[in-house]
């Protein structure tokens, strides 16, 4: 079959371009003519929402993205921040959602190599992972299979890296039953002196092309993601690209040293629309334009079109712009790891965006236009409207069943089954493993500095007001860092929302943009990359709204970093930041969803200048050896934070309960901006002058020790049972055979 | 002591082996690309843990196919010590250095935890420093570390005390709920005839200081460093 490239450009093929008519439109304007098909491809690539962010570039541009620590922020690969001592923390988060859905395994491997190869191709070596995943309802008749390919990509991918993946979240609700989220985080270690980029500089050089070979696998991918799905899902599964992690481990160490011999001028990794969006996004940055001989392109399949290979999403690729005298020096690194290494192209002075093929001209556009003319939306939203406050809650409920049932469920139980299929201990660096409130991973070659990473969100807070939701989601992660002891230092955003075209799904978006504007700004935890996924809705049904915050923060001695778990037996338990009656909130609790079956109210408040104070103190009582035991409060309230304290530690508690306030609230209201510390009591006095310089609640609330947890007047739980329950809830299920009408 | 590491494409703990060799005998091990037919003069060579061809194949089987390999084999036959952690142990097994063949998990899942290894033979020069019987905890990471080796073979190991390390519980039981792949006999580390070649699926280097949070691992090290004193 021979390729035309100058077929009749009909609307139907346009519409399957993913292009509204008003857009192709625009694209008559720019170029005077019709596109080819290879233009038309290039178009659709490039002005699809997951690459041109049409939807919601209005709105990121409000995210506060500077900070005196801040290197480089959203535009480049990944976000690069100072960690002191001439080095810099680099790093992102990226959804593979839609793949992911449609063949789990490969969907999630690919999601975890793209972060990856966003980390490396900024110069940095990889050296912590995390995810943040959610399912539909564990009854779902897929969700079982989900799940178990979901990890096991995730695992297959970064374990064969080498990464230790150190983090995440997973979450059930049945509202993500047709679109999962498969968020994957990355992060990296550079010199601050020794940052690649991806804007080309200088006419006439050559254009390299690294890596894998170039299939059909993924053409389409990007225009695929940026659609709702329907019952033609199946027909979507050869969008999907396949991974091979032994690839992108040679590739890693071949750029690392192709880096160091100063031979790369600018770099730029092949991720969603390949060949199409690396070419243009280095060529447009540089002010200059690209010419590509497609026949040089290395390929792995006979008689690609150069429609083909131009939106190919073939993994494990990278482009550069090299120095012409090191060309053979590179090529000999490339060699060695045996990696393709191809001169695909040159720059050139005239702007354009030119594809040969066999001879001929396929495409020839307008380079800076294609990326800064993208189409532009500022989508209609429906105004915020505030929840019905939340109804009478009985108060004559169990505590001690209540705490068993939030540990034990699907939300609340142990994720070792999941953590346990990803490689959290290579590199040994690993200070923290996954189950506390942040992974820490120690910085290598310096005898005291640390990082540490969470990413959070609560999507059921969002659904109801995704204002406080989005500042809850940035409040949560700072906390958790602040909770090892570390100092929150920059964060990446990934925000899952559903069909930017509907108004009420626009409205969360743009309000849980302010919430996450606003929490960061107070917070000085600037945004520095991040990435959008729309479109997660099935047959109309959207998922909940997720913009899931990951964060990164700076331990300066490891030494005194705190863990989740109590110390030892007969210290006092101190509550941070709490209101007189300890918890109140119940609205959009674990509690009142998992426990009494209802889904209502507003969701906690969140005070940023309370969040900060607290946060400060309690960071201070850690960097002063005061403790080295706590948590935050956070899903299930203090009688959760309490109960998987005593569950890290085996060790069990005492814990009082205030006259005249319903234990409910008390225990499990979910107030923001609390912390539940464990220390020596001969250090009480220094915490009641302290919290009282700091202007911030502290309460002695009861004491460690014994083997079970005693929550004021309920019955004692043993901590061994609480254990047991909450270990087996994932595994029990995960063993289930799947009923007979799952399988029919 | 001086120790060499053989690095295939596709080895990621690598990194691990060097740190830990260089933190505990105060010296950098030589690095062999696997290319190469000749090792340096060394008292140890290891082949490090990790996807050397992306496990492609089958676990260890095209890197054992190397030239480095028979190199390595030659070290071996002149009394010299092999060592071969999680992708290494795989590596000696399809070269024919050691017996026996590492079988997907018995869960089909890669483990990554820290488990308890009981010290079998402690009259090696990689297991001097324990006591016979001594419980260590050590960290596995593996998809491919279910020990499998014939009625024979198995007769054949057990009879000439040839195997280094058992999975066991904290307390030293070792039973199936102690085994966390379903190694035959909870095998975890196993030696050659001559006693100067170990593989093991766990990984020692990844426990050797208190970041770590234990230094059971360099067990393993002392006894290699007083062996070769």
């Amino acid at each position: 079959m021979t390729f035309r490239n100058d077929i009749d450009i009909t609307k139907d093929l346009i519409a399957d371009h993913g292009l509204k008519p008003d857009e192709y439109q625009k694209i008559l304007e720019l170029i005077g003519r019709e596109p080819s098909l290879t233009e038309l491809g290039i178009f659709s690539a490039m002005w699809n929402e997951h690459c041109s962010y049409k939807s919601s570039k209005k709105w990121l541009r409000t995210l506060p993205t500077e900070g005196e620590r801040v290197i480089q922020g959203p535009g480049e690969n990944a976000g690069v921040v100072d960690i002191g001592d001439g080095q810099a923390v680099v790093f992102k988060m990226e959804s593979h959602n839609h793949p992911s859905y449609i063949e789990p395994y490969q969907g999630a491997a690919t999601g975890v190599g793209g972060i990856l190869r966003d980390v490396f191709t900024m110069g940095a070596r990889p050296i912590a992972a995390m995810n943040a995943l959610r399912f539909g309802a564990p009854e779902h008749e897929k969700t079982r299979h989900l799940v178990s390919g979901v990890v096991a990509g995730v695992g297959g991918y970064g374990n064969s890296f080498g990464v230790p993946t150190v983090g995440g979240e997973v979450e059930f609700d049945a509202r993500y039953n047709g679109n999962i989220l498969v968020n994957a985080f990355a992060a990296g270690l550079a010199d601050t002196d020794k940052i690649f980029y991806s804007k080309a500089e200088g006419v006439g050089l050559p254009v390299v092309y690294l890596g894998a070979k170039t299939g059909r696998d993924g053409v389409g991918g990007a225009t695929m993601a940026s659609a709702e799905f329907g019952d033609d899902i199946d027909e979507k599964r050869p969008t999907v690209q396949v991974g091979d992690p032994f690839t992108e481990k040679r590739l890693l160490e071949a750029c690392l040293e192709l880096m160091a011999t100063g031979a790369v001028i600018a770099i730029q990794d092949m991720g969603a629309a390949g060949l199409t969006c690396s070419a243009v996004e280095m060529g447009a940055k540089g002010d200059l334009g690209i010419e590509l001989d497609l026949d040089q392109v290395p390929v792995r399949e006979e008689n690609m079109t150069p429609y083909e290979m131009m939106l190919s999403e073939s993994q494990e690729r990278m482009l550069m712009v090299l120095r012409p005298e090191k060309e053979a020096e590179a090529r000999a690194v490339f060699e060695k790891w045996e990696l393709d290494f191809a001169t695909v192209g040159k720059t050139t002075d005239d702007l354009r965006f030119r594809v040969l093929w066999q001879g001929t001209e396929v495409a020839n556009l307008p380079i800076k236009e294609l990326g800064d003319e993208a189409p532009e939306y500022d989508r209609p939203r429906t105004e915020f409207k505030k929840p019905r406050p939340l109804g009478k809650v009985p108060s004559d409920f169990d505590v001690a069943n209540a705490v068993f049932t939030l540990v034990s469920n699907a939300n609340g139980a142990s994720r070792r089954w999941v953590w346990e299929q990803y490689d959290h201990l290579i590199q040994s660096n690993t200070l923290q493993i996954p189950g506390g409130d942040a992974g820490v991973v120690r910085v290598e070659g310096h005898d005291t500095k640390a990082l540490a990473f969470s990413v959070d969100v609560t999507p059921r807070y969002c659904e109801a007001d995704a204002r406080e939701g989005g500042k809850q989601a940035v409040a949560e992660c700072w906390r958790n860092l602040t909770a090892v002891g570390a100092v929150p230092l920059a964060s990446t955003d990934n925000l899952n929302f559903g069909n930017p075209e509907k108004p009420e799904i626009m409205g969360q978006f743009a309000e849980a943009i302010m919430g996450i504007g606003e929490a960061c700004r107070e917070l000085d935890f600037p945004i520095v990359s991040g990435n959008v996924s729309l479109y997660n809705e099935t047959n109309g049904i959207g998922i909940l709204p997720t913009p899931a915050i990951g964060g990164v923060g700076l331990i300066a001695d490891w030494s005194k970093m705190a863990r989740i778990g109590f110390e030892e037996e007969g210290q006092a338990i101190v509550l941070i930041g709490a209101p007189s009656q300890w918890g109140s909130h119940l609205g959009q609790s674990s509690w009142l969803r998992d426990v009494v079956g209802r889904i209502e109210g507003s969701p906690p408040p969140v005070d940023l200048e309370h969040e900060r104070k607290a946060g400060e103190f309690v960071r201070n009582l850690i960097e002063q050896g005061i403790t080295r035991s706590v948590h935050d409060c956070s899903d299930g309230g203090l009688a959760v934070a309490l109960a998987e304290m005593a569950i890290a530690s085996g060790i069990g508690a005492q814990v009082n309960q205030l006259n005249d306030v319903s234990p409910i609230e008390t225990f499990f209201g979910e107030d923001q901006g609390r912390y539940v510390v464990a220390l020596d009591p001969r250090n009480l006095d220094v915490v009641w002058e302290k919290a009282a310089r700091r202007e911030v609640s502290a309460f002695w609330i009861g004491n460690t020790g014994g083997d079970s947890l005693i929550l004021g007047e309920a019955r004692a739980i043993s901590v061994e049972a609480l254990i047991q329950a909450h270990e087996s809830w994932f595994p029990d299920y995960m063993d289930d055979e799947p009923s007979a009408a799952a399988t029919a | 002591m001086k120790s060499a590491i053989i690095q295939f494409p596709g080895l990621n703990r690598d990194r691990d082996m060097i740190a830990a060799l260089t933190k505990i005998t105060g010296q950098a091990p030589e690095l062999v690309w696997h290319r190469e037919s000749a090792l340096p003069e060394v008292d140890l060579v290891v082949i490090p843990g990790g996807f050397s061809y992306g496990d492609y194949l089958r676990a260890g089987a095209i890197a054992a196919r190397a030239p480095s390999i028979k190199a390595v084999k030659k070290h071996a036959e002149a009394g010299k010590l092999v060592l071969g952690v999680c992708n290494g142990f795989q590596i000696l097994t399809e070269s024919g250095l050691l017996p026996g063949a590492l079988m997907r998990n018995r869960d089909l899942k890669f483990l990554c935890k820290t488990v308890h290894l009981k010290a079998e033979n402690t009259d090696t020069p990689f297991t001097r420093a324990y006591a016979r019987g001594q419980v260590v905890a050590c960290p596995i990471a593996h998809h491919d570390g279910n020990y499998f080796i014939d009625e024979v073979g198995l007769k054949r190991l057990e009879d000439k005390d040839r195997v280094a390390f058992r999975y066991c519980g904290a307390d030293g039981a070792v039973n199936d709920d102690t085994n966390p792949n379903g190694s035959v006999n909870n095998i975890a580390g196993i030696l050659n005839e001559k006693g100067n070649v170990l593989g093991m699926m766990p990984h020692p280097e990844n426990l050797i200081e208190p970041a770590h949070g234990g230094q059971d691992g360099r067990i393993l090290f002392q006894s290699l460093l007083e062996a070769v004193a």
